[in-house]
């Protein structure tokens, strides 16, 4: 039987988004938002948007495919997909599913979107307003446990206790996204630079998470359209090949925090040895990474969960210097991220990890062939990505 | 039977269903208790009416000593909703001597000078809702 392996089989041929804005200050309805980010993608890719045959989202987003094929005049709808559970953590699942519905022959031209009204429904940061009813959440409500932040951060907390990383490993990760900001012209955060004070004196969100340790949250929408790597050849980017797309977590993830072994973790030990084994690479063959920053401290433990830093390292290594784009030994973050550029759910992360094989990234790295995307950590499922140039295949 | 102190942070009533009312129930009488598996023996947190070790049907409710360790916390400085007003408060996991980690809060403490490792017994603090909030409190 052959090998099965998205590797190669797929090539992203076009990405687009909207302008980026504050939460609550899009000018346009969600759905709009959705349909402008397509087009965008569909005009980059230089493909008729009545030719989109296929959708994948992820985090239940509101605007389903039935409704935007009408209005992008879908010839035909043939694939309808939502990564299922895991919020911000599925963005490279859809990656995955796309891939995966391409190289089966359900589709042919699939747009991975995602679009954010935070403004018009529920703000992400704000937690659920009513008590959840059932389960571990029953337990945990009462104790004033409401926020991501505040969840996330008893993870960071004990992870930083078990292998002695200090809080300047986490503002490392922070000034990492805010530098390259500030060269980005999507950027919220371009022209307010983050500096080892200001990072110091911010106000703290839920201990050890200062301010600039937590994302923002917006409104706007970005998508991505995949097509056959055959047929991405002759189109008018240089294709971004999907090298390898893997989401789940551990099988003890759900069992609930007094299962140790998986408490302080970003729930990638599994997924990440999928990816790199589908990519053939390893973490010293990525050129650039994107980790998904909900919290730094998600980042920190991702980095370690993929090989890229040893956790009693973390403290030497994770220091701006090491991460810039220009001449860090691990280029991280370099659109400014969920942090500094716009929390697109980490779709953003995609599309500038294409920039980079593109090679037109305001944060460009040298000479860029593998380019890889950890989505959101910490959650169930987790998923990561990994894009090449056709040097890598 | 212990009686329930004096709340001194908010304790809003957690949402009582048949999977769980054993548990709430019995923090009325001030007894802490966790599920144990009749099949396997393991304790588990959170309770429910499976254990998630062996995968069967039945447990037990068992007394637990009311004892265990900071696993890991976190210091919320302003908080929402019902602990608004709360002023600074601590989140946190504590490792019961029995085994599971449970999601509490450290009370009757200075929030700056907690750690991983403290060892904190329950205190239980009342909801007025036929319920009452374990908490823990360092152990000198």
């Amino acid at each position: 039987m052959a090998e099965r392996s998205l590797r190669g089989k797929v090539a992203v041929a076009g990405i687009g988004e909207t302008p980026y804005y504050k939460h609550g200050q899009a000018p346009d309805p969600e759905i709009v938002l959705a349909l402008k980010a397509i087009l965008a993608a569909c005009d980059d890719a230089g493909i008729d948007p009545a030719e989109v045959d296929g959708f994948a989202s992820y985090s239940d987003d509101r605007n389903n495919p039935t409704r935007l094929a009408a209005a992008l005049g879908t010839k035909e709808l043939r694939f309808s997909n939502m990564q299922w559970g895991g919020g911000g953590g599925g963005g490279s699942g859809a990656i995955a599913n796309a891939s995966a519905a391409i190289n089966a022959g359900i589709a042919d031209t699939v747009v991975v979107y995602r679009s954010l009204a935070q403004g018009q429904f529920a703000r992400f940061g704000q937690g659920p307003k009513i008590p959840a009813i059932a389960g571990d959440p029953a337990f945990n409500i009462p104790y004033g446990i409401m926020s991501p932040a505040q969840q996330y951060s008893l993870k960071a907390m004990r992870f930083m206790h078990e292998h002695g990383i200090h809080q300047t490993a986490l503002r490392g990760i922070a000034m990492a996204s805010y530098y390259h900001a500030q060269n980005n012209p999507r950027a919220i955060m371009r022209g307010r630079p983050l500096t080892e004070e200001k990072y110091d004196n911010s106000r703290w969100i839920s201990e050890p998470f200062h301010l600039y340790d937590c994302c923002m949250e917006n409104d706007g929408a970005a998508a991505v359209i995949l097509v056959s790597a055959e047929r991405a050849k002759d189109m008018k980017h240089k294709p971004a090949y999907v090298l390898g797309a893997a989401l789940g977590s551990d099988g003890g993830t759900g069992r609930g925090a007094y299962n140790g072994a998986h408490f302080a973790s970003s729930h990638f030990t599994s997924v990440s040895r999928n990816l790199y084994d589908m990519a053939k690479v390893g973490p010293k063959d990525v050129d650039v990474l994107q980790s998904y920053e909900n919290f730094t401290g998600g980042v920190l433990m991702s980095l370690v969960e993929h090989g890229f830093v040893e956790a009693e390292e973390a403290d030497e290594f994770l220091v701006l210097d090491n991460l810039k784009a220009d001449g860090g030994k691990l280029p991280l973050n370099t659109s400014g991220g969920n942090l500094a550029e716009c929390y697109m759910h980490g779709l953003e992360l995609i599309t500038e990890a294409v920039h980079q094989i593109r090679g037109d990234s305001p944060n460009q790295v040298k000479d860029v062939n593998v380019s890889m995307v950890i989505s959101g950590p910490m959650v169930s499922p987790v998923s990561n990505s990994i894009y090449g140039s056709e040097a890598s295949l | 039977m212990t009686e329930a102190t004096a709340p001194v942070m908010p304790a809003p009533a957690p949402i009582v269903n048949p999977e769980n009312k054993p548990f709430w129930d019995a923090t009325v009488e001030g007894r802490l208790v966790l599920p144990k598996c009749q099949n396997c023996g393991s304790i588990n947190w959170y309770p429910r009416v499976f254990c998630p070790e062996c995968g069967k049907f039945g447990v037990d409710w068992i007394d637990a000593a009311g004892t265990g360790t900071i696993y890991t916390f976190a210091i919320t400085r302003r908080g929402m909703g019902a602990y608004g007003k709360a002023g600074p408060y601590v989140l946190a996991y504590v490792e019961l001597d029995e085994g599971p980690r449970i999601m509490t809060n450290i009370v009757d403490c200075d929030v700056d000078s907690i750690n991983i490792g403290d060892k904190v017994r329950v205190v239980f603090h009342d909801t007025g809702s036929g319920s009452a909030l374990p908490r823990f409190t360092p152990v000198s």
